[in-house]
C-alpha cells in the first residue's frame, strides 16, 4: 500500500454551515431587531422590548465574553482561574474613572474632581488618573491594565510550573487581595462605594434609550467577534497544542514546544477579554465597586462556564444566558433561596453532565443519528475501513 | 586571532581532513580536529558517540537513584538497558531529557551539546525524542491531530496559529501512518485505541519529530504477541538511521532486537556485551535471581 492510498482528514472551515447561519442570525437580532423591537415598536405591544430586558441582556452578554474567555483558559487548556473577576473588575474600574471624569462639575459637591475625593478633602488627582480625561487613552488601558497584570502574573506563575487546583487558589487570593486593596479609601478608587452617577460617556447622556441601545449593540457585537476570534483559534494548530497541554503537558514538551508561551498568551488574552467585558459592563449597569472582586463572583464566571459545557464555546455562552436568566427571576421571586440553587447546579452538572447543556445537546443529537443510520441500508463509514485495512 | 590565520587554519585543517578520509571511522569521515569550529545546534558525533554520561549522581532525599553512571551510545547503535525495579532506569530517561538534574556528572548530546543546560523543549528540538512507560498521547485529539502537532517543524506561538500541513509534511504524516499501522483510525480520538495502539502511536509521535536519538521505556508493555513482533522489526528497520535506547523487561523482545545490553543496578552499570554474555555474568544472575 502506498503513502497515497491514506486518507488524511483536510483543514476544516472556521464554521460549519449552521453555525454560520447561527452567528449570523445572532448578528441580526443584536444589530436590527432588538433595537427595533425597543425603540420602534410602542410600548403597549406585546412585541416591545422593554428597558429593562435591554439592560438585563446587556449585561449578561457582558457576562457571557466572561464566560467565553474563561472556557480558553479552563475548557481548552485545563487551566481553571478562580479570579477572572479581578479582570472584569479593572476593565470596569479604567472606564469607571473616565465616566466619573465626564460627570465634570455636575456632581453633588459641583467640584472638578469627583465626589469622593471632595468628600476625603483631596485637592487634586492623584497620579493613576492622569489619563482619565481622555477617551481614547481610557480604551488602551481597559485592555493594557489586565493585560498586563495578567501577563505578569502568569508569567511566573506558569514559569514556576505552578497547576490544577494551586493555580486555582492563588487566582483565587489573588482577586481577594485586590479587593481588600479596592476597598481601602487611599486607593484612590472610591473605597467600598466605588463609581456610580454616571451621567455622560463622550459628552452623551447616558440615560436615554439611544444610548442604551447602543451600549447593548457595542456589546453584542463585541460578544460575537470573540466568539469568531475564540473559533479561528480554537480551530489553529495553537488551539490544538492548547488541548493537548490540558490532556498531556509532559508530552507536549518532549515534542519539543515550550508550554510557557501559549500558556502566556491564552491566559493574557482570556484576561483582555474579561477587561473589555468589565469596561462594556459599567456603563450599561451604571456602578462598579469592589463587590465585583468578591471571589464568589470570579467563581460564577467557572460555573457558567461548566453549565454550559466546557470546551465547546457556545456552551459558555449558553451557560451564562441560562444561569443569569435563572437568577434575575430567581433574586425578584424568591431571594434567599439563589445561592442554594447555584451550588445545586453546580453539583447536579457536575455529577449529571460532564459536557454541560450543550453536550447534552450533542448526546441526543448523536443518538438520534445512530438510531437512523442503524435503520438505514448502506453505513457512510464503511468504504473508508475497506481502503485503510 | 585574526581571520587570515583562521582562515588558513581552516584551510590546512581541510587538506589534512581529505589525507585521512581514506581511513574514515564509523563517524562517517569526519575525524576530530584542533580548529574544527563548533556549529550552534550541530550534533557533533566524530567521536562516534551521540550520547555520553559520564559519572553521574541523583539523590531523591538521600535515595541514590542514580550512582556514577556512565554510558555511551553510538550513533545508529541500538542498544537495550535492563536491570531490576529500581535500577534508576526510567530516572536515567529523566536526566538524559532534562526532567531531573542531577547533582553531579556530565551529560552530553554529541561531543558539544551540554544537556544539563537544556529545558525540555529545547532538547527535544535537538533531536532526542522519548516514549514515556505508561502511554502519553492526546486523548481528545484525533490520531491524525497528534501526529501533525508531534511534527518537527517551528513551534513556536506565532507559527501554530498560521500554521498548515504543507504536502510534504502531509507525506509524512500518511507514511508515519502506514508504519505504525493506524491509517485505519486517522480520525479516531486518541483515547478510544486500544493499549497496544496507543504505544504506536506515542511510537508514530517520535518518529514525526525526526530525533537522532530515541529513547523509549517500556515500548513493547501491553502489547499482544504479534504487536511485540511488529514492533521489534520497526525497530530493526530504525535502527542505524537513529539511535535509539530501549529499556524494556521482556527478554523474548530483548533477544530479538538486542545487539548490546547494559545491565543497571543500583543506579550503575553492572554489565555490558551481547545478551548471552550479561546473562551468563555470574553477578547479574545474582541480582535478578539471589539476594
Amino acid at each position: 500500500m502506498t503513502a497515497a492510498s491514506v486518507s488524511l482528514p483536510g483543514p476544516r472551515p472556521l464554521l460549519t454551515r449552521s453555525a454560520f447561519s447561527g452567528v449570523m442570525v445572532a448578528l441580526l437580532v443584536v444589530c436590527a431587531v432588538a433595537p427595533v423591537l425597543n425603540l420602534v415598536v410602542p410600548e403597549g405591544s406585546p412585541f416591545h422590548l422593554s428597558d429593562y430586558m435591554v439592560g438585563l441582556l446587556g449585561k449578561i452578554m457582558c457576562y457571557a465574553i466572561c464566560a467565553l474567555a474563561m472556557d480558553l483558559i479552563w475548557g481548552y487548556t485545563g487551566i481553571l482561574s478562580l479570579g477572572h473577576g479581578l479582570f472584569f473588575a479593572l476593565g470596569g474600574y479604567v472606564m469607571g474613572m473616565y465616566l466619573m471624569r465626564q460627570i465634570g462639575r455636575d456632581g453633588n459637591y459641583q467640584s472638578d474632581l469627583p465626589d469622593f475625593m471632595v468628600f476625603l478633602d483631596w485637592k487634586e488627582l492623584p497620579w493613576h488618573w492622569a489619563l482619565s480625561d481622555s477617551f481614547v487613552a481610557t480604551l488602551v488601558l481597559i485592555v493594557l491594565v489586565p493585560g498586563l497584570v495578567a501577563f505578569v502574573f502568569g508569567y511566573f506563575a506558569f514559569r514556576s510550573r505552578i497547576k490544577g487546583v494551586y493555580f486555582s487558589i492563588i487566582t483565587q487570593a489573588l482577586t481577594y487581595a485586590a479587593l481588600l486593596l479596592f476597598f481601602r479609601n487611599e486607593t484612590g478608587l472610591g473605597g467600598n462605594n466605588g463609581f456610580t452617577d454616571f451621567k455622560r460617556i463622550l459628552g452623551l447622556p447616558l440615560a436615554t434609550p439611544g444610548m442604551r441601545m447602543t451600549l447593548f449593540v457595542i456589546t453584542g457585537l463585541t460578544l460575537l467577534g470573540f466568539y469568531l476570534l475564540a473559533r479561528w483559534i480554537v480551530a489553529s494548530k495553537f488551539g490544538r497544542v492548547l488541548q493537548a497541554i490540558r490532556d498531556a503537558e509532559s508530552r507536549v514538551m518532549f515534542c519539543g514546544y515550550n508550554p510557557l508561551p501559549y500558556k502566556l498568551a491564552i491566559w493574557t488574552l482570556s484576561a483582555v477579554m474579561c477587561g473589555i467585558a468589565g469596561a462594556l459592563y459599567v456603563p450599561q449597569v451604571g456602578i462598579i465597586n469592589p463587590s465585583e472582586l468578591s471571589p464568589a463572583n470570579s467563581i460564577e464566571i467557572a460555573i457558567w462556564a461548566a453549565v454550559g459545557g466546557r470546551a465547546s464555546l457556545i456552551g459558555p455562552i449558553v451557560g451564562a444566558f441560562l444561569v443569569n436568566g435563572a437568577k434575575s427571576w430567581l433574586t425578584v421571586a424568591f431571594p434567599e433561596v439563589w445561592l442554594y440553587c447555584l451550588g445545586a447546579l453546580f453539583i447536579a452538572v457536575t455529577l449529571f453532565m460532564p459536557h454541560g447543556v450543550v453536550g447534552l445537546a450533542r448526546q441526543w443529537r448523536q443518538r438520534r443519528a445512530a438510531v437512523r443510520a442503524a435503520s438505514a441500508p448502506a453505513p457512510a463509514g464503511a468504504p473508508r475501513e475497506e481502503s485503510a485495512a | 586571532m585574526t581571520p587570515d590565520l583562521q582562515q588558513d587554519g581552516a584551510q590546512r585543517h581541510e587538506r589534512a581532513l581529505a589525507a585521512v578520509a581514506p581511513g574514515a571511522t564509523e563517524s562517517g569521515g569526519r575525524t576530530a580536529g584542533f580548529s574544527r569550529l563548533v556549529q550552534p545546534g550541530e550534533v557533533d558525533v566524530a567521536h562516534g558517540r551521540i550520547l555520553y554520561l559520564d559519572d553521574v549522581h541523583v539523590s531523591f532525599d538521600g535515595f541514590k537513584a542514580i550512582n556514577g553512571l556512565s554510558l555511551d551510545i553510538a550513533p545508529g547503535e541500538l542498544r537495550c538497558i535492563i536491570g531490576p525495579n529500581g535500577a534508576g532506569k526510567t530516572t536515567m530517561m529523566d536526566i538524559i531529557t532534562g526532567k531531573t538534574r542531577p547533582d553531579r556528572g556530565s551529560v552530553f548530546f554529541g561531543s558539544t551539546i551540554d544537556l544539563l543546560r537544556h529545558r525540555e523543549a529545547e532538547i527535544a528540538a535537538l533531536g532526542i525524542g522519548r516514549k514515556f512507560q505508561k502511554p502519553t498521547v492526546f486523548e481528545q485529539l484525533t490520531v491524525f491531530e497528534n501526529l501533525e502537532l508531534a511534527l518537527a517543524t517551528d513551534k513556536r506561538v506565532r507559527r501554530s496559529l498560521r500554521f498548515a500541513l504543507d504536502s510534504t509534511q502531509r507525506d509524512r504524516v500518511a507514511e508515519v501512518l502506514q508504519t505504525i499501522h493506524l491509517a485505519a483510525a486517522v480520525d479516531r480520538p486518541a483515547g478510544l485505541l486500544s493499549h497496544g495502539q496507543k504505544q504506536w502511536l506515542e511510537i508514530g509521535m517520535l518518529l514525526m519529530q525526526e530525533p537522532r536519538l530515541l529513547l523509549l521505556d517500556e515500548p513493547v508493555a501491553g502489547m499482544t504477541d504479534e504487536e511485540t513482533e511488529r514492533t521489534a522489526e520497526l525497530f530493526l528497520q530504525l535502527k542505524g538511521r537513529h539511535s535509539l535506547m530501549v529499556v524494556e523487561h521482556d527478554m523474548h523482545f530483548v533477544r530479538a532486537i538486542a545487539e548490546k545490553v547494559t545491565v543497571l543496578c543500583d543506579g550503575a552499570v553492572l554489565a555490558e556485551g551481547t545478551l548471552d554474555e550479561v546473562q551468563a555474568d555470574e553477578r547479574v544472575i545474582e541480582v535478578y535471581l539471589g539476594r
